[in-house]
């Protein structure tokens, strides 16, 4: 692979023109060369077909992008990040559709075996013609393989309830006077410097529109997958729920070792109308390095929720495990009377891992109200800060908010740290901040080993426990996914 | 079953056990008394595994294997089961889970196999009959909020589940009402049997009306200092333990 790689490199360095296949795994890429330009911006535009708007709005993003510094406010420390050393593009290559698995490349049937996709709908995700029949799990999958969706599933039967659940590349031109209306309406294009990044180079993500009086039939989900070296991945994701319209996404990453860093900075926007609810769920596994910290996903999301109507909810739901840097605060400005903004958070932090994580709740219609739960586990090396910023504005009158933050240490190397912002300005206003720091104890590890569980089990337990009022916000195969994952994280934590 | 041999034992340097001999036939059941302070808990760590509880000479063969020698859990695995003086508090922790996960990590060590919710809730269930207990028992985080009674029990209600060749009770009835006491012994006594041996720890003679003890030792300065029948209970309970600690 090296070899491949360096060869690769090698032609692209003698060639002066934009673009060039290449060959970086063993499944084919379609890889841009390095960099990041207007031609480059231009070339992916081109790629995915872009109507002009398009092509502007990302222009304008890379401009104002270009003015802006990255962030360093957050507690997370890493080396600088060379933007002009990364590909902006790749894509796997698009075939006809295949008759059955046999003729599917076998290096990506591999990749959905390690992401325990089952078989039959690793047909439907390889694209297998016909494959698309009944399923005993209703659950949609989107996969977003480097990129590019590979292919979509159960769009029968969302199509029936009306329901559009596509990569944004297509609704692109689907549906462009929502994708028109919506992009860049929660996290505008210049919102901050990893967003205006993602505006200006996002090559795919999902989309998402639930219609009127929808109750989405089925868990939407979508598996992330980062499998290009040194691919920047820049995931755009755009959910609408319409007027009294119901829908649960469900989303996980999985990414496998590396050796260099790698960068992530995917925007998610949600939109919920009257009465909508949106339940956004997150199970995220990333490389996070090595015990030394080396190696890593760098992983600098902009996720935000807009509750635009009366009644409208909005409930973020995240297990952080993986990376080697977290920057992410998945937040809901609650604009709509009686709105409802929910957050609850795992992050979890081993080694040499940092994470930033927490919430925005911005308080902006009446009688709104929002509840945070976050529980920051440490262990190893580790940093794990909570920061969360609890905005009430003048007009919102009876505003709610409650906040509990649990910190949780495994041995004496590590830190926790809990930053909470509260600005209220309205005096009905009620703001509770609640929060709290423990050990693991050697007595209560004892008194696990004493029943005869190992020390790893305890400690996954324990962890568990701790992080049980999340775990119950989430949807069941997602809950069941993510204890295990704890418990895995935490290896070699104690003793 | 259990032979002690000129056990001693320091916590942070300080010698605490000064060589016990003591040997429990398999499927009885032995008391060990002693004034506080004579090393009655540190024993019972010692024995469990317990770190931060050095051992400093002898030896400790369980069923003939060293059990010095083994992790806490290898211990449990191997039928040891200690009911501790103080149970411990696992927040977030429903009890049903932590038993199964307990019983089966259990059965996993010894090449038996797992049980899955519903094989288990049976098994518990009929615990929680057996051992007079609400049914809300087993879906209560582990020992949160128990009252010291409910604590003591629960301890019960695992041993009745992981049902161990040697159970070793640390002041299992301090803290307790008549009542409770009465509920401990019961679990106690329902285990007894040719398959089942104790080492129940005590200050007080009032449990060993409901446990009928085989032997009695008394416990003083780290060494067994007198040992008989049940009778020797009533003897403590009526001249206390003061000529006992000159005798050591």
């Amino acid at each position: 692979m090296p070899v491949e790689t360096e060869t690769l490199e090698t032609v692209q360095s003698l060639t002066q023109s934009g673009y060039k296949w290449g060959f970086e795994t063993d499944i084919e890429m379609d890889l841009a060369p390095k960099g990041l330009n207007e031609g480059i911006i231009r070339l992916i535009s081109e790629r995915k077909g872009e109507p002009a708007w398009l092509l502007e709005w990302r222009l304008k993003a890379f401009a104002a992008w270009q003015t802006m510094r990255e962030p360093h406010w957050s507690k997370a420390h890493y080396p600088p990040i060379d933007y002009q050393d990364l590909h902006y593009y790749a894509a796997p290559k698009r075939k006809p559709g295949p008759k059955s698995l046999d003729e599917v490349d076998p290096e990506l049937l591999k990749v959905y075996e390690k992401l325990g996709i089952p078989l039959k709908e690793r047909a439907i995700l390889a694209g297998v013609e016909g494959a698309d029949g009944s399923f005993p799990n209703p659950v949609a999958v989107d996969a977003v393989f480097d990129s590019v969706s590979v292919a979509t599933t159960f769009r029968k039967t969302l199509e029936k309830a009306g329901v559009i659940f596509c990569p944004i590349s297509e609704a692109v031109h689907e549906v462009p006077e929502l994708v028109q209306k919506y992009l860049g309406s929660v996290v505008p294009a210049s919102d901050n410097f990893f967003a205006a990044l993602n505006s200006a180079v996002f090559t795919d993500g999902s989309f998402v529109y639930i219609p009127k009086g929808v109750r989405c039939p089925m868990e939407l989900s979508t598996y992330f997958r980062i499998n290009a070296r040194n691919t920047g991945q820049f995931e755009r994701t755009l959910i609408i729920a319409d007027d009294a319209s119901h829908v649960s996404y469900l989303e996980g990453c999985t990414a496998p070792q590396r050796d260099e860093n790698q960068l992530h900075a995917a925007v998610v926007e949600l939109v919920a109308l009257d009465d909508a609810q949106i339940k956004y769920s997150t199970v995220q596994n990333w490389y996070p390095g090595d015990a030394e910290g080396r190696g890593g996903i760098y992983n600098f999301v902009t996720k935000r929720g807009a509750c635009r109507g009366k009644r409208s909810k909005i409930s973020w739901t995240q297990v952080e495990t993986g990376s080697a840097i977290t920057w992410k605060y998945p937040s809901c400005v609650l604009q709509g009377d009686d709105s409802v903004g929910e957050f609850y958070s795992v992050a979890v932090t081993n080694n040499r891992q940092q994470a930033d994580t927490g919430t925005k709740m911005i308080h902006i219609g009446r009688n709104t109200s929002s509840t945070i739960v976050s529980k920051g586990i440490s262990a190893g090396h580790s940093d794990n800060t909570y920061r969360g910023l609890v905005r009430v504005l003048p007009r919102a009158s009876g505003a709610r908010n409650f906040t509990q933050c649990d910190s949780l240490l495994i041995g004496d190397q590590c830190g926790a740290h809990t930053v909470p912002y509260i600005e209220s300005r309205n005096a009905t206003a009620k703001v509770e901040h609640e929060a709290t720091t423990s050990k693991i104890a050697d007595d209560q590890l004892f008194y696990c080993r004493q029943r005869g569980l190992s020390q790893e089990d305890a400690v996954g337990l324990l962890v568990n426990g701790f992080c049980k009022d999340v775990l119950k916000e989430l949807p069941m195969e997602f809950a069941v996914e993510a204890q295990k994952l704890l418990a895995v994280s935490l290896e070699g934590s104690v003793g | 079953m259990l032979e002690i041999r000129n056990l001693s034992a320091s916590v942070d340097g300080a010698a605490i056990l000064n060589g016990i001999d003591l040997a429990v036939p398999r499927g009885e059941v032995h008391a060990i008394m002693g004034p506080n302070g004579s090393g009655k808990s540190t024993l019972s760590y010692v024995l469990s595994g317990r770190e931060d509880y050095e051992v400093t000479g002898g030896t400790v063969l369980f069923e003939g294997r060293d059990l010095l020698a083994m992790e806490p859990e290898a211990r449990a695995a191997a039928g040891l089961f200690l009911a501790f003086q103080y149970p411990v508090e696992l927040p977030g922790v429903g009890n049903a889970n932590f038993m199964r996960t307990a019983l089966n990590a259990v059965r996993r060590a010894r090449g038996e196999e797992e049980l899955d919710a519903v094989q288990f809730l049976k098994i518990a269930r009929a615990a929680v009959k057996q051992l007079a207990m609400p049914d809300d028992m087993l879906k209560r985080n582990v020992n949160v909020g128990f009252s010291g009674g409910e604590k003591k029990r629960n301890e019960m209600l695992q041993m009745a589940i992981l049902k161990p060749k040697l159970a070793i009770l640390d002041e299992t009835d301090s803290g307790l009402d008549i009542d409770a006491l009465k509920i401990v012994a019961e679990g106690v006594n329902a285990q007894r049997g040719p398959d089942f041996t104790a080492l129940v720890i005590t200050h007080y003679q009032r449990l060993l009306d409901h446990i009928v003890p085989d032997r009695v030792h008394v416990l003083a300065n780290g060494r067994i200092v007198r040992s008989g029948g049940p009778e020797l209970a009533h003897e403590l309970e009526a001249r206390g333990y003061a000529g006992f600690a000159d005798a050591a």
